[in-house]
């Protein structure tokens, strides 16, 4: 049943962060207003609603300041209809637990993909893959640990860190298809592996997540932008 | 101990949780890291980022200054640090977030810079404070003691390395004509008994990065 929040989303297609917060948005059913935003050529909106930062997402929740920073949103969401879905979990230790590895997501393991993606210098490249692979171990260790025998970070059910880490799950693919380069790989991490088919085959997280057309799109867009060397039909 | 922080006297980010448990009263062992040296505590307890401030209740350990704040203020309900509505909270988190991600990057850049760069990164700075001025109500009074609040123990320590790297680098950042209100708001919080009793001292901070300046800007 959808529940209306006079709610805007302000994004972009390929980013992670703007899935993010889709994901939530869905799985609370929450009805939204898309403003697509061209990252290229960037509207009054973004600039006047994202003072210093002009990134997106941004959300307009009915007549309340714009909020931005997807891990604000993703707790703001949580706070707003707690009952619906609930993302972070209820025991203070876990909710510490769960934001420190979000924070590791998105301050080291993040800029490492980042920098893999941008870098044309064939060595740091392979420095950017080591540095990936052993964060991806320290993930699927997290992982073992936090879902407790179930098929999600939050246990039977999608929480948190299946949001946070899953809206790199296009780009994994993407790096998979571009450069030939596993960033979740069956063999070294088999548990984070299945993790991934659990979450590409749940029915909200396989709605929100953009096609590959979108991916390549954003990664015209970067500066640095390297033209892959094959891409499969 | 039931309670205990382990950190290095100059990082601001072990200051914040010195402040919020110092605010709810929380009584807690302090440990300084040996951090050249990366003592065992530090590999016992946060092996995998091997960073502080660590706090470890009941035996638990965990990370991130931030994280670590929420978590104080979940457990220990007595002044609470982060407001009760959802906007308000989401609001502090963000302001707490923007000055992680747009001071720290500055101030390890300034750390290190070359007299023929230090007006540009004076600037830039300047520009971040501006925007951070716009985070303060100008209506809202300035907090006290009893009404400090995530958001000012997350931005307060800024005033005090801004300052400590005006005297270092003989630059201005904190300008009265740029940043008029943020510059009050410093001198009034950075005077509060609590605030004053967590600061490592001026001195001793000052004299400990112009030593590390000196030796990442000294040509060997």
């Amino acid at each position: 049943m959808a529940k209306k929040c006079e709610m805007k989303l302000l994004g972009s297609g390929g980013s992670p962060f703007v899935t993010r917060v889709k994901f939530v948005l869905k799985l609370k059913s929450i009805d939204y207003e898309y403003i697509k935003e061209d990252l290229a050529n960037k509207s009054e909106l973004l600039l006047t609603s994202n003072p210093g930062l002009q990134k997106v997402p941004v959300i307009f929740h009915e007549n309340e300041q714009p909020i931005s920073e997807s891990l604000v949103i993703v707790e703001y969401l949580d706070e707003i209809l707690p009952n619906v879905h609930p993302i972070l979990p209820l025991n203070p230790l876990d909710r510490a637990h769960n934001r420190c590895l979000a924070y590791y997501i998105d301050t080291v393991y993040c800029p490492w993909l980042k920098k893999f993606m941008l870098t044309r210098d064939s060595e740091k490249k392979e420095d950017m893959k080591r540095l990936i692979i052993g964060g991806s171990a320290m993930l699927e260790e997290a992982f073992v640990k936090l879902s407790k025998g179930g098929t999600f970070f939050g246990g039977d059910e999608i929480g948190y860190l299946d949001v946070v880490l899953g809206c790199y799950l296009g780009w994994f693919k993407f790096y998979g298809i571009v450069f030939g380069f596993n960033v979740i790989d069956e063999a070294r991490n088999p548990r984070l592996a299945q993790w991934g088919k659990s979450m590409w085959s749940h029915e909200v997280i396989m709605s929100v997540i953009p096609s590959d057309e979108i991916y390549m799109n954003f990664f015209k867009m970067l500066p640095g932008f390297l033209p892959p060397r094959h891409v499969h039909a | 101990m039931a309670v205990k922080l382990l950190g290095i006297w100059q990082s601001p980010f072990v200051l914040r949780v010195k402040l919020a448990l110092s605010l709810k009263g929380v009584e807690y062992e302090y440990i300084e890291d040996d951090i050249l040296n990366k003592s065992s505590m530090l590999l016992q307890y946060n092996p995998v980022y091997k960073k502080v401030p660590v706090l470890v209740h009941n035996g638990k350990p965990m990370a991130e200054s931030l994280v670590i704040l929420e978590y104080i203020d979940e457990i220990w309900k007595n002044h609470p640090l982060l407001p009760e509505d959802p906007f308000e909270k989401a609001r502090s988190r963000f302001w707490a977030k923007f000055v992680d991600d747009k001071f720290v990057p500055m101030i390890i850049r300034m750390l290190r810079i070359t007299s023929d760069q230090k007006d540009n990164a004076a600037k830039e700075t300047r520009e971040i404070l501006k925007t951070l001025e716009g985070s303060l109500d100008p209506n809202k009074p300035f907090p006290e003691d009893k009404s400090l609040s995530f958001m000012d123990i997350a931005i307060v320590w800024v005033g005090y390395y801004t300052q400590m790297l005006e005297k270092m680098l003989d630059v201005k950042l904190l300008d009265d004509e740029n940043t008029p209100l943020l510059n009050t708001w410093f001198r009034v919080v950075l005077n509060l008994q609590v605030i004053k009793e967590c600061l490592p001292p001026f001195d001793k901070l000052l004299t400990h990065y112009t030593n590390f300046h000196e030796r990442h800007t000294t040509a060997s």
